[in-house]
């Protein structure tokens, strides 16, 4: 560059710079403007349901005048973004709508404002809720009456397939011929796979489709959230009943490893290319794109699913998941509503909490896309009508089964995450190995939690 | 010259042409400089010049230098001493309600006899070998073609460096539309080509494949790196070495072992050394194409470490883990600048 | 070049025309293959949802604005009834999204997202640029002792892993408060720069003849008068594009912005990844954020081309 060409340029780029940090500085200086008016932060995942809290709680602004503010973070991220500001007493949340699991840690942590009181206080009765809801979101230590957070939002892992395809004649008649019997949604998961094999390359409407869709997500829960709806039906249990914490011979016992290899055989034999680390969303794409005849996904997206232009009304049905051999479970999902111990305006959330948990309000939450865990709600007579999952979902939180809820449960889930995904994905060494290991995983974790652990 | 301070250990590939200190880089500004330059002799008064006005010459070094030292004690070196305590420590922030315990060398110990943690290094150690050696052919190689002076080819330079300026972050994710088998593009075109069937194989999902995959993306990224550094070792070869050769009659390729391959090589190896350390501390990319997975095929050390300590908050055990890979990294760092300064030398 | 060098057909030196066109055709199919996964983004920022989705993928598409409007919008979906009795929609955005059965329900969080890269990137830009200049002079021009072994370390601090990095500066700033702040970001931001900046302006600092300020010295002026005065406006050019490499660091970090922040100083490379739409990611929209998020990064590269390898090499290496 010639003389004044280089004096004009580097004018020009110091004066750039300069203005730019002034403009950075200042912005940095600038305090947001102070919140005008009564205000709570609700924290929640987003998904569907969360967009139908919104619109719930324009009632409960225009009842009592504080204004709502969201924070809803995608599912991949929410126990990380979550956790790590309950962990470093953050005062984003007043109110949190924390995953079950979490309850554990929370109550020992005291991340939670633990509500007995304001129960007894506002007549709000345990008893009125889904008692499996009770024990899963709410409870800690589990089975005693130490409450940290109100049901929220009940749901377990259930199926959804395509009823158009299944009630076309000649898909109809083919199968009868294969399998000697009608095709119908199955009821065990042998039924099940034999449907995802008759589908798994299937031409349907010009385009191949495949068998079934299971979760296989590595980075957060996918892949553990969706083996144990099948390892709970082919005998696995998390220790003794008898003694807690007694691992050896249970998560691990020769019927576990058949459900483990069972949900390898499925994933190899029956799924669509490419899902080796899918979780909620992909597998909506899926179905949704006509990838796939059966689903595995959460109930909460099932009011969205059945809205779909694609393949929602009359095309798409549920059922609810399969039994196996040893047993006829569904994983837990659903979360509680609970406020924050670090939060400034602990009298606001908890009336919140009081509004929420009235029964008027449950019943307009179940209509507008949630899932209502008060009694009154789903065991009306009208409820099994009122959409065409409620009778699946009566019968899936009849039979729900959650993962550990211990304060620990994020190392817990982590290691299970590994070692399935290492099993199931990416063909590291047999199920029985794969539970092995799990045993000693979760053996060590435990063991500094300071809990007393048998191993045999 | 004047007092020219030792030049620092890694200014390698330095080409100092007699003359290069000339008023020719140099940039003038203001008539001042110039009535300076022309009017006061250019010979060193340095004696004057160090009692001046205001503050001496030390307090102006120190005064300099300070802030700088002190923002990076505090941002690196106090944490870095806090990590080394609280890798003696049981803590767990998730919970920290449980009492604080020392437990020694327990930390330190239960990684150095993990399986797994080796699994990890040997995975990272592997990730950062190929990417670097592939970067190192492709680079070279793009160097070698376009130091052939071609029309345009500065375009097509700029062209080939885009990859370089993203976020690898972006990338990562990015990549992962690119690579499904069904909806992305990358298994069509090799489908394409080599007949195979785009949904029978997944880039980032097969066992096989995905440890080939995040290097391929890397080397995407980074190749453009060392072709920048070879390009510029390539053109401080001075042409009248060429024309002796010429002269003696040596053939092209004697020409490249005798002449062009060391000459370049302090350039590749400050390459590599680049490349291998920011490979070493790949996170944001890998994590976002492929989790670590399948399974734990392409969970590099950091992606471990991450887990460790920003989800199961095992703080203590996460600590140790951190300081094993500095100590390995600055350590592996040092060896290596050692045998690049001899090459320099020579 | 001398003539004869010129006049030979096999010189190494200057390669003949068949040669160079090779060279060239590799070159250009080695462009050509690598710029295309980038032009697929940048068109399917302009697909629409289902378009982006497709199986096969679709080369020949319709193209539409949907991507970069859900990029900076937050809909909702409604029934085809209820968006009946809104009043009729009025500007071009509203009306692609109502084709869709959604409504506009407010900003997205994109454009504050992008604030904070430009006010965090700028910020720790302009206090890396000026404590490295001013470190860079005291290096350039001083005899400091255990210079070497300084600048190593200051080398060195770069070494270890972000992610180790962050977790004692995770607790310190618990500590301090100083999670999810700007002012944090930009301090740990200038802290990683400012190494970066010390090695590059030493380099350029080094190449300005000091014979400038100690003729200034020589008249009187005082060292930071000289400094003021002689040094910095030519060192201008090496300062700017320090600042530049400076910003390119801290605009595409992740490591550190997704451990340390989640809201208020998030920036964009933990935002752009997490775009999700309906089910899944909003891949029209991801695409867009990321056309958006990298042109002022190419613009860049096109203004520092002369500067871009000494930049990339910690200043090791000038052309």
């Amino acid at each position: 560059m010639r003389k004044s060409e280089t004096g004009k340029w580097s004018k020009w780029m110091g004066g750039a710079l300069t203005l730019f940090a002034g403009v950075a500085l200042t912005a940095l200086a600038s305090q947001p403007a102070a919140a005008q008016g009564k205000q709570l932060t609700l924290c929640w995942a987003a998904w569907d349901p969360a967009n139908a809290l919104v619109e719930l709680g324009k009632d409960f602004t225009k009842e009592s005048g504080i204004e709502m503010k969201y924070e809803f973070v995608p599912w991949t991220s929410y126990a990380d973004r979550f956790l790590n500001e309950l962990n470093s007493h953050g005062k984003l949340c007043d109110l949190i709508i924390g995953d079950s699991q979490w309850i554990g840690g929370a109550a020992e942590n005291h991340w939670y404002v633990k509500l007995n009181d304001f129960f007894a206080k506002e007549h709000i009765t345990m008893a009125d809720f889904v008692p499996a809801t009770v024990l899963g979101y709410s409870e800690w230590p589990k089975n005693t009456p130490n409450y940290w957070a109100l049901p929220a939002m009940a749901d377990a892992v259930g199926w959804t397939y395509r009823k158009d395809w299944f009630s076309r004649p000649e898909i109809q008649a083919e199968f009868k011929k294969k399998y000697g019997r009608d095709l119908a949604p199955p009821k065990s998961y042998a039924e099940l796979k034999q449907i995802a094999e008759f589908f798994q390359g299937r031409e349907i409407d010009g385009k191949k489709v495949y068998g079934a869709y299971i979760f296989t997500e590595r980075g957060s829960e996918g892949i553990t959230m969706g083996v144990t709806n099948v390892l709970y039906n082919f005998g696995f249990d998390y220790d003794n009943p008898k003694k807690p914490y007694q691992m050896q011979g249970f998560v691990n016992s020769p019927d576990a490893a058949k459900g483990l290899e069972f949900y390898k055989e499925l994933y190899k034999c029956c799924t669509a290319p490419g899902m080796t680390n899918a979780y909620m969303q992909e597998g909506l794409d899926a179905f949704k794109s006509g990838q796939v005849a059966m689903q595995m996904n959460w109930f909460a997206f099932f009011p969205g699913l059945y809205k779909d232009p694609n393949v929602g009304g009359d095309k798409i049905g549920f059922f609810v998941n399969p039994a196996g051999p040893k047993g006829h479970f569904t994983q837990l999902g659903g979360q509680g509503i609970s406020v924050v111990a670090t939060s400034d305006h602990q009298e606001d959330a908890l009336r919140y909490i009081k509004w929420f948990a009235q029964p008027k309000v449950q019943q307009k939450w179940w209509e507008i896309g949630g899932y209502s865990a008060l009694k009154t709600v789903v065991d009306a007579p009208g409820f099994p009508k009122s959409a065409p999952f409620a009778p699946q979902f009566l019968e899936s939180m009849a039979i729900v089964k959650d993962f550990w809820a211990e304060p620990s449960y994020a190392q817990l889930l982590l290691d299970m995450q590994k070692r399935v995904h290492d099993y199931v994905v990416a063909d590291k060494g047999t199920a029985q190995q794969a539970l092995d290991l799990l045993v000693k995983d979760w053996t060590k974790v435990f063991k500094e939690q300071g809990k007393e652990v048998m191993v045999q | 010259m004047s007092s020219q301070e030792v030049s620092p250990t890694l200014s390698a590939g330095e080409t100092r042409q007699p003359g290069r200190m000339a008023m020719t880089a140099v940039n003038f500004t203001g008539a001042t400089i110039e009535r300076i330059a022309v009017q006061t002799p250019v010979q060193t008064r340095l004696r004057n010049a160090k009692y001046t006005r205001g503050l001496s010459d030390r307090g102006i070094a120190w005064l300099f230098i300070t802030p700088t030292i002190a923002l990076l004690l505090a941002i690196n070196i106090f944490p870095l001493i806090w990590m080394i305590r609280l890798s003696f420590t049981s803590l767990n922030l998730s919970m920290s309600y449980l009492p604080l315990r020392f437990v020694g060398l327990e930390n330190y110990s239960d990684i150095l006899t993990d399986d797994d943690v080796w699994i990890r290094l040997q995975t990272t150690a592997r990730f950062v070998i190929c990417s670097v050696a592939l970067q190192v052919v492709i680079g070279f190689g793009l160097a070698l073609l376009i130091n052939r002076q071609f029309r345009t080819h500065s375009f097509w330079t700029t062209i080939i460096l885009l990859p370089m300026m993203l976020s690898p972050a972006v990338v990562g994710n990015f990549w992962t539309l690119l690579f499904q088998p069904q909806i992305g593009p990358f298994n069509y075109v090799i489908g394409l080509f080599t007949g195979i069937p785009p949904s029978s194989f997944s880039m980032t999902g097969e066992v096989a494949l995905a440890p080939w995959t995040i290097v391929l993306v890397d080397s995407w990224m980074w190749a453009p790196y060392v072709m920048l550094i070879c390009l510029a070792g390539l053109r401080s070869i001075p042409d009248y070495i060429y024309e002796a050769a010429e002269v003696d009659r040596a053939s092209s390729w004697r020409q490249f072992w005798s002449i062009t391959l060391p000459m370049v090589m302090p350039f590749l190896m400050l390459a590599v050394l680049f490349r291998a350390i920011e490979n070493f501390k790949m996170f944001d990319m890998v994590n976002l194409l492929t989790s670590g997975g399948p399974g734990s095929t392409t969970e590099l050390v950091s992606i471990t470490l991450k887990r460790a300590a920003f989800e199961k908050w095992q703080t203590g055990y996460s600590s140790a883990l951190a300081i094993i890979l500095f100590v390995t990294v600055f350590g592996a760092a040092n060896i290596y600048v050692k045998v690049l300064n001899r090459v320099k030398q020579r | 070049m001398t003539a004869a060098a010129k006049s030979t057909a096999h010189s190494v030196v200057e390669a003949s025309p068949r040669v160079k066109g090779f060279a060239g055709a590799f070159v250009v199919l080695y462009a050509v293959v690598a710029i295309l996964p980038l032009v697929w983004i940048g068109a399917t920022a302009f697909k629409s949802q289902s378009d982006a989705i497709a199986y096969p993928p679709k080369v020949i598409f319709q193209p539409t604005l949907e991507g970069y409007v859900n990029l900076f919008t937050v809909r909702t979906r409604q029934t085809s009834d209820f968006i009946a009795s809104l009043p009729p929609a009025t500007t071009w955005y509203d009306k692609l999204v109502r084709n869709h059965d959604m409504v506009i329900a407010g900003p997205s969080k994109v454009v504050p997202r992008f604030v904070n890269s430009l006010v965090i990137g700028f910020g720790s830009t302009f206090l890396a640029v000026l404590l490295g200049t001013l470190a860079a002079y005291a290096f350039s021009r001083f005899r400091i002792p255990l210079a070497d072994d300084l600048l190593f370390f200051i080398l060195s601090t770069r070494m270890m892993p972000p992610v180790a990095v962050a977790i004692p500066i995770y607790l310190m700033y618990r500590q301090l408060n100083l999670t999810d702040t700007k002012i944090g970001m930009i301090l740990l931001y200038t802290a990683v720069n400012v190494s970066l900046a010390v090695w590059l302006l030493k380099g350029f600092i080094d190449e300005i003849p000091r014979e400038y300020e100690e003729a200034a010295l020589v008249d009187g002026y005082t060292r930071l008068q000289a400094l003021r005065k002689v040094v910095l406006p030519q060192a201008v050019t090496g300062i700017a594009a320090t600042a530049i490499f400076c910003l390119i660091f801290s605009w595409n970090e992740y490591a550190f912005a997704v451990l340390l922040t989640s809201g208020d100083a998030q920036t964009m490379p933990p935002f752009i990844p997490f775009i999700i739409g309906e089910g899944g990611q909003d891949w029209p929209a991801v695409a867009a954020a990321t056309t958006l998020f990298v042109i002022p990064i190419v613009l860049f590269t096109i203004v520092l081309r002369r500067h871009l390898l000494r930049g990339i090499t910690f200043g090791a290496v000038r052309k």
